[in-house]
């Protein structure tokens, strides 16, 4: 090895390969011990905690609904008392949508796409282990206030006027915009750093058109989340307000409206779905192109169709409030967009079906699980179109007809999408592969399970049950259909346990992956499993959509940073053109101390609003803290 | 997994200005999300505004001066900004603290005229929906000065220490891009807030 007069001259190409891994790894690893762990700011460790905490808050929101499905599988049962029913399907949906859905696909999107694009860390790392904070510690809050008695039971989308303080003068509806708040913040950190990751932190040759669809789809969904989430924080904010200093917002006697509340929740919570399915469409793109051993036919059209869906999903919100007496004209056209949305998804789904029939599809879990999302969404999707139309909706609004369908396709096309995921991404970030076998009877279960379990809502539906009731009279002729629903939850919760038996097991003994277990094409299988802190010893160049198809033998690579400093390389937006080799920022401590911060802040100002004051000095020390250059190699270049 | 080195980066630089630095665009992407905020505040003053039939609701219109004053400054702060910015590309350092130190004491000028504007909005948060609404984008506003300030006052001092050094100053361009949006998001909101109660 030829060592430079000046150390800061040495560079990757100087040293062995074996000394270029040691030495990269001892400048990205997460420094040890407790403390080292609470400052890491690797998107790998971050990522990994993101997606664990998700997973635990998926088990709590569970656990409610088996509660729930408890209660109502007989008629007047008195398991659940009104009031913890009301907190508990509140709680149930806020876990679910907040904690759950959205931040598992951002988790996901954490880990993968710095491997998928060829880069070292996500863009701006620290903010990356703020927002996970942030997330924790609002998905804590939410669920401790829950343990007190405190938990929301205004629905989880908390219409005014029953969410104001009028109707509802405990603090409650405060937790859960409060909650909203914080984990709004975490996901607008986080889509920031994917869009940054994306644009400026591919690969040499990761052209637009060579991105992994996954990555495809996560920036989309990033620019969702960029514009849908300002709407829900403006509303969380307003409601807290009219609640705490008694501004007007909502209050119609005083030139406020109701309705302001449900446009401002539903311009969000309309793209919240797409936020949610979007991710999951990239995850069956990926999965199906390595298990139909061939690439997804129609990678333009996927593409379009996923940008095609980002739009309309902003023109789609006022199908929420059909109800509400709109004008004709705003029906019809709500009614157009509501529907014109279904031909980009079924473009993709066309897609996938020709990948499928063109290629030679091995049926491993992560496939079964796709298939499942397919038939799944599919079903969704068509009582997505019964509900666009005005009659029908009319009809079935409040009642589980919606419930029926908003699981097929939320757990349809995001859930089921993620265990395959799960499947097919775990060898990467743990070393071991999933049992096969125990994947078998986990797919079956959920699947079965599943549609047990929500089939029979649509026809509870059609038959009158409305949703939010804790029970109903034995003489509605429910019983049955709620029985049959209740048993379906129970298969479908031991699904879920199954998936948990198989990580357990999986983690200690299962069979070791290497790096590319299912000889699959995107950049995540070219490095080991699991990755080492710095992910790649040298950052490949991409020649071709599927890398790692194209050049079977030998992966080309660029050489010449720097091995002294963690560092990354920039490259052009459109054609991926190296351009900066620029400082990644090394693991710290003021993340989480800005989020304590915060934590205080937020918390403080659902009691009183000189919170805003004595709550803003300790977060802007510790912002300051956090950009202050610490003199270290990486700042002072 | 077999490689081959097939391309050399070490005569690239370690840092960029503008689109080829990464804080530049995250600096776009907040600036699009903090966008969206406003537009979403302004969405929802004039929902407020067309289902009321009096507007502004129970209150005179704001008092234009303080509002118009803000105008002003703001629109000539591009001045100096701007030569920041030149000199921030020139690495020239003195005068860079010179721009820095100038384009501080303008937000704390804006700021000082903002209370004012608090003072003189002729209505109270808790008044009417209306006076709610300009309450809160008036706040939404003052956050982005006050937070955009808090963070020219940081840069300023930095560049006074040993850390003043040639990568700081991309972020004296960044910091200098982000105050245009400062500027231009005013522009809007004023209109909105004096102009429009007085339709």
């Amino acid at each position: 090895m030829s060592m430079a007069a000046d150390e800061r001259e040495l560079r990757d190409d100087g040293l062995s390969s074996l000394q270029l891994s040691t030495r990269l790894e001892s400048i990205w690893r997460t420094p040890s011990g407790f403390f080292g762990a609470l400052m890491s700011v690797d998107h790998k460790v971050v990522g990994r905690r993101y997606i664990v905490t998700a997973f635990a808050f998926l088990v709590l929101g569970g656990i409610l609904a088996v509660l729930m499905r408890i209660q109502l599988a007989g008629p007047e049962q008195t398991f659940l008392s009104p009031d913890k029913y009301n907190q508990i399907f509140t709680m149930h949906g806020s876990t679910m949508m907040f904690l759950f859905a959205v931040p598992v696909m951002e988790a996901f999107a954490v880990y993968l796409v710095p491997l998928m694009v060829g880069t070292r860390n996500i863009a701006f790392p620290r903010l990356n282990a703020f927002s996970y904070w942030m997330y924790l510690f609002g998905g804590c809050f939410l669920w401790i206030s829950f343990l007190v008695n405190t938990g929301p039971d205004v629905g989880w989308f908390a219409y005014v006027p029953l969410s104001s303080l009028q109707y509802t003068p405990t603090k409650r509806p405060d937790v859960w915009a409060q909650m909203i708040t914080f984990t709004e913040v975490a996901a607008l950190a986080v889509s920031v750093e994917i869009v940054v990751t994306v644009f400026k932190l591919r690969a040499p040759g990761m052209t637009l058109d060579r991105i992994p669809l996954f990555v495809w789809g996560m920036l989309v969904t990033s620019f969702l989340v960029m514009f849908a989430m300002p709407s829900i924080m403006v509303a969380s904010t307003s409601l807290i307000l009219d609640r705490l200093v008694n501004t007007r917002f909502y209050d119609p006697s005083s030139g406020g409206h109701p309705l302001l509340w449900q446009h401002l929740f539903w311009f969000f919570g309309h793209p919240e779905v797409y936020i949610i399915f979007i991710p999951g469409t990239g995850m069956v793109s990926m999965i199906l192109g390595t298990f139909a051993r061939r690439p997804v036919i129609g990678y333009p059209v996927v593409i379009l169709s996923l940008i095609a869906t980002g739009f309309l999903s902003f023109g789609l919100w006022v199908h929420h409030m059909f109800v509400t007496g709109l004008p004709q004209l705003g029906a019809g056209l709500f009614t157009a967009s509501s529907m014109l949305i279904a031909v980009p998804s079924g473009l993709q789904i066309f897609c996938w079906l020709a990948t499928l029939w063109d290629g030679r599809p091995v049926y491993r879990t992560p496939l079964l699980f796709v298939l499942g999302f397919i038939v799944i969404f599919v079903i969704g999707g068509l009582s997505g179109v019964m509900v666009a139309s005005v009659p029908i909706d009319t009809q079935v609004h409040d009642t589980y007809f919606v419930v029926a369908h908003f699981h097929y396709v939320l757990i349809g096309g995001a859930v089921f999408p993620l265990i395959g995921a799960v499947y097919y991404w775990f060898p990467k970030i743990t070393g071991r592969m999933l049992s096969e076998r125990l994947g078998r009877w986990n797919f079956w279960f959920a699947f079965v399970g599943f549609n047990v379990t929500f089939f029979p809502m649509h026809l509870l539906g059609l038959i009158g049950m409305p949703r939010r009731v804790y029970t109903y009279t034995a003489d509605m002729d429910w019983a049955h259909l709620n029985l049959l629903s209740s048993g379906g939850a129970a298969i479908f919760a031991i699904s879920f346990a199954l998936l948990l038996v198989n990580v357990i097991i999986s983690l200690r003994s299962g069979a070791l992956a290497g790096d590319n277990p299912w000889d699959a094409s995107t950049l995540e299988w070219a490095t080991s499993s699991p990755p080492p802190p710095q992910n790649f010893d040298r950052i490949p160049v991409v020649k071709h959509r599927d890398p790692l198809w194209f050049d079977n033998d030998s992966l080309p690579v660029v050489a010449g940073l720097s091995v002294e400093r963690r560092e990354v390389l920039l490259t052009s937006l459109a054609e991926a053109e190296p351009q900066t080799r620029e400082a990644s920022p090394e693991p710290s401590l003021w993340p989480l101390i800005t989020a304590i911060a915060t934590t205080i802040f937020f918390i403080g100002s659902i009691f009183t609003p000189w919170a805003v004051l004595w709550g803003t000095p300790p977060m802007a020390v510790a912002l300051i803290g956090w950009f202050w250059p610490s003199g270290s190699k990486e700042d002072e270049e | 997994m077999r490689q081959t080195i097939v391309r050399n980066v070490a005569d690239l630089p370690t840092y960029g200005y503008g689109p080829r630095s990464g804080p530049w665009w995250g600096a776009m992407g907040f600036m699009a999300l903090e966008g969206m905020g406003f537009a979403i505040a302004i969405g929802t003053y004039l929902y407020l505004y067309a289902v009321n039939t009096s507007w502004p609701i129970g209150a005179a219109p704001p008092d234009l001066w303080p509002g118009t004053v803000e105008v002003a400054i703001y629109l000539l702060s591009i001045i100096p900004n701007e030569m920041t910015n030149r000199v921030a590309l020139r690495q020239d350092l003195p005068k860079v603290r010179a721009g820095l130190i100038v384009m501080s004491l303008i937000g704390i000028v804006l700021l000082v005229l903002r209370g004012f504007e608090f003072a003189h909005l002729n209505t109270r948060w808790d008044n009417s929906a209306y006076g709610s609404i300009v309450w809160l984008i008036l706040g939404l506003h003052t956050t982005h000065l006050a937070t955009d300030l808090g963070d020219t006052v940081v840069l300023t001092v930095l560049m006074f220490t040993r850390h003043a050094q040639p990568r700081r100053f991309s972020d004296v361009t960044d910091n200098v891009f982000y105050w245009n949006f400062v500027v231009l998001a005013w522009l809007p909101l004023y209109v909105l807030l004096d102009w429009v109660p007085r339709l």
